[in-house]
């Protein structure tokens, strides 16, 4: 971009708590934080609050602690929420002490927000796979179904196969069996002795021990994965394996895959917080991260359930408005949720070696650059893979092949250097003291 | 932004010239799915595709909407919208 371009800065607000993202862990933090009477500023991309679990739209019937968390939000005037916004970089820094500044933008405009302090609760999103086929249109993500049902698509009548791991899977099958869908097969991959290890401790959490019988229906099948989706221009069928002996093809409209939760970590990782073992988010017991005066609470730190996220969005609201006892108040409830964490984790891990097995040489990885298995697989890393293709480098910036490459090559996703999101031209160059473009 | 309307409520909104009825507060992810063959652009390579995560995070839906670079799935349907399949070129917004 030319450096002689005439343009006008942009405009700086400010707030004394800036929220980024408003699932469950964004809403508890704004609900905790308000009575403080700090100025609470609260952004999300979605065009309501809610997150993914409590995604609002014509195809759903909002869950009561979804609405009092709404309700609890309009209540407190010192809590702005800022929907259809995102972070599309980092701003000047502020000339006191404050929190990183950063850019934001939503339809109409950009502007660089500063506050006294940051917390990111930017969630979770989907492991979603390369396996031929998967680039077809009909083949979406498992939750990706499943939000685009609550957002008003009509599945009635269709047929559906849903493959992958994880409870998410039972999840979008009620969803889409609600929506009038004819779920034809849940292929879980984890086999039958995990389920059954994982639903012996669910009467730990009385809550999920409830749902789970709701969700169970005999399309499911365990120890079964993808291995095909077939079609000409869009998906036909689908190919699927049965504990390693078998197959089967199923004739289906859609196909819903997702292989886990991969915690959102691009802004944390750009603002040079620590990462841990789960690849979350290092918090401390109050949700600090590594970076003064930023804070992390939710699946962004590991992922766990939205009961996790509120106690975690809850302790990082009081710890962010000063009141520590508030915060250790909650400390009993954080372990009880860290558990069941721990315990989805135990039952569903990503199957890295049947995983890796799937995508063939021409199986494209990259699906914004159109970069296929072949061209990558004898790479030696992400440096040496965009020397000598375009991967990662597209409109998605690595989210969707970045997470595939972790587990298909081991390679570890690199922190975006300067921008988040695709953004206006007029955003950036108004910025043009913090973005190199 | 507001979405207080009844639930029976339809909007209109016009997919490549053709006018398509949507349930009010649906998203133009789920609109582009009732017209035929509901796709949202073609790759660097020509490949057809549509929605994938449904959440803001694969850039798969980006579309044309009223003249501007929006994402499918993470943009609400209002009366007369106009929309359109995006280029193929890769995405910084207009």
């Amino acid at each position: 971009m030319s450096a002689h371009t005439t343009t006008v800065p942009l405009s700086t607000e400010r707030c004394d708590l800036l929220i980024i993202g408003a699932g469950p862990a964004g809403m508890a933090a704004a609900l905790a934080a308000a009575p403080s009477g700090m100025n609470v500023v609260l952004v999300d991309d979605n065009p309501a609050p809610g997150g993914q679990i409590w995604r609002d739209g014509p195809g759903v019937v909002l869950a009561p602690l979804a609405k009092q968390h709404r309700r609890g939000l309009t209540r407190h005037p010192n809590i702005t929420v800022l929907c259809g916004t995102r972070v599309v970089g980092l701003g000047d820094p502020a000339v006191d002490a404050g929190a990183p500044a950063l850019i934001l933008e939503n339809a109409e405009r950009g502007w660089t927000q500063q506050s006294s302090h940051l917390l990111l609760c930017t969630g979770a999103r989907e492991l979603l796979m390369p396996f031929p086929g998967w680039t077809l249109p009909g083949v979406t993500g498992a939750g990706g179904l499943q939000a685009l049902i609550k957002a008003g698509l009509e599945v009635r009548g269709q047929r559906i196969v849903i493959a992958g791991t994880g409870p998410l899977l039972l999840a979008a099958a009620s969803s889409a069996r609600k929506a009038g869908a004819h779920v034809l097969r849940v292929a879980e991959h984890a086999p039958w002795s995990a389920l059954a290890s994982f639903a012996a401790q669910l009467p730990r959490w009385p809550v999920k021990a409830l749902q789970a019988p709701t969700l169970l229906h005999h399309s499911l099948r365990a120890d079964a994965h993808v291995l095909e989706a077939l079609g000409d221009q869009q998906l036909e069928a689908v190919r699927l394996a049965r504990g390693g002996r078998s197959q089967e093809t199923i004739v289906c409209e859609r196909l819903a895959c997702g292989f886990g939760l991969v915690p959102n970590i691009h802004l944390g990782q750009m603002l040079g917080c620590q990462i841990n073992e789960g690849g979350g988010l290092q918090v401390d017991a109050h949700q600090n991260t590594s970076i003064s005066r930023v804070s992390a609470a939710g699946e962004c730190t590991g992922f766990g359930g939205s009961e996790r996220a509120l106690v975690q969005g809850a302790i990082a609201g009081h710890s962010a408005a000063g009141d520590a006892s508030a915060a250790r108040a909650l400390y009993p409830e954080h372990q009880h949720w860290q558990g069941f964490a721990q315990a989805l984790h135990r039952a569903f891990p990503v199957r890295t070696q049947t995983l890796a097995s799937l995508p063939q040489d021409d199986t494209l990885v990259c699906r914004c650059e159109d970069v296929p298995h072949g061209q990558l697989k004898g790479r030696s890393g992400w440096i040496d893979a965009k020397l000598h293709t375009r991967c990662g480098m597209g409109a998605c910036q690595g989210r969707i092949c970045g997470a595939a490459a972790q587990v298909l090559y081991g390679w570890t996703p690199q922190p975006a250097r300067h921008l988040l999101a695709p953004a206006r031209i007029a955003t950036l160059a108004g910025a043009s003291g913090s973005v190199d473009l | 932004m507001s979405r207080q309307t009844e639930p029976s409520a339809m909007v209109t909104v016009v997919i490549a010239g053709v006018p398509v009825p949507v349930r009010a507060g649906s998203s133009v992810a789920a609109a582009l799915a009732k017209q035929h063959p509901g796709t949202t652009r073609r790759s660097v390579s020509g490949q057809l595709r549509a929605p994938l995560c449904g959440m803001g995070v694969c850039y798969e839906c980006r579309v044309i909407v009223d003249r501007r670079e929006r994402l499918a799935c993470q943009t609400v349907c209002t009366e007369g919208m106009q929309i359109s399949p995006s280029s193929a070129q890769p995405g910084v917004g207009t």
